[in-house]
């Protein structure tokens, strides 16, 4: 309600219009965008799992059913984009990481990929691990 | 823009979404999306992964593994619409929506994970 000007000869806001596609002029604005989408991808591997889930909770046929679906070429083609745009957002937030979070020892910064690196191990680590669980014989 | 209070929240969940997604859900989706599908590794069988699902442990996990990555969805992909198409008079719509449909995925994932 105050936000109005108290005045009623406050000037009119200088807003420079910009177009819808912005983001096209330069390839950072484009990579910042395409950052943006992996969430979507994000959410279509959520999306994936719950599918199994509920392929496991209905019984073998379902579970058939979903293996079945999973090996259509256009399921493919989408699950290789989208791994890709997985890894976009796992290299980026990582990479975040140090900025996020100077880390000094000693005065001096430590250097932001030795910041990063361990975030790169663990990701190998756990992806092992679950890797091991899922395809272990019992 | 008269409610700055919750923000703080959400940029949590989609804090701890982010780590999670970019920890664990490659290597999901790289099995079950491609690994398994193109014949890399052979398919689990449906009795292991039954199983598997089964363990409290794993329960707890595939919940965590749904539910904040959603959330790092939804606050992520609202951004996305509101500055990479600019549509500003569509704010509450594409709230509700994002965080509605998070919200959704992550009660399906519990109802799914409490029965198998």
């Amino acid at each position: 309600m105050s936000v109005q000007p108290s005045t009623e000869f406050h000037p009119r806001w200088y807003r420079a219009p910009v177009s819808t596609y912005w983001w096209m002029g330069s390839w950072r604005y484009s990579l910042f965008i395409l950052r943006e989408l992996t969430s979507v991808a994000v959410a279509w591997s959520v999306v994936v799992t719950l599918l199994l889930l509920r392929a496991l909770l209905k019984g073998p046929d379902a579970y058939a059913h979903f293996t079945h679906r999973m090996q259509s070429p256009l399921m493919i083609a989408l699950n290789i984009i989208v791994f890709c745009f997985l890894l976009l957002h796992t290299i980026t937030w990582f990479n975040l990481a140090p900025r996020a979070m100077p880390v000094r020892l000693g005065g001096k910064r430590v250097p932001e990929f030795l910041v990063a690196a361990p975030n790169y191990v663990l990701w190998v680590v756990a992806s092992a691990v679950i890797a091991w669980f899922v395809l272990r014989k019992i | 823009m008269s409610k700055p209070s919750n923000e703080g929240f959400f940029w949590l969940l989609f804090s701890a979404g982010g780590v999670v997604a970019a920890m664990f859900i490659p290597v999901h989706l790289f099995l079950f999306g491609l690994a398994f599908p193109l014949g890399w590794l052979p398919q689990p069988s449906y009795e292991h992964l039954l199983a598997l699902a089964r363990s409290p442990l794993a329960r707890i996990y595939l919940f965590v593994l749904c539910a904040l990555p959603l959330f790092h969805w939804a606050h992520r992909f609202r951004f996305t619409l509101y500055d990479g198409l600019q549509v500003k008079h569509l704010n509450e719509v594409i709230f509700i929506l994002c965080y509605g449909g998070a919200l959704l995925g992550t009660l399906l994932s519990g109802y799914l994970l409490l029965r198998i």
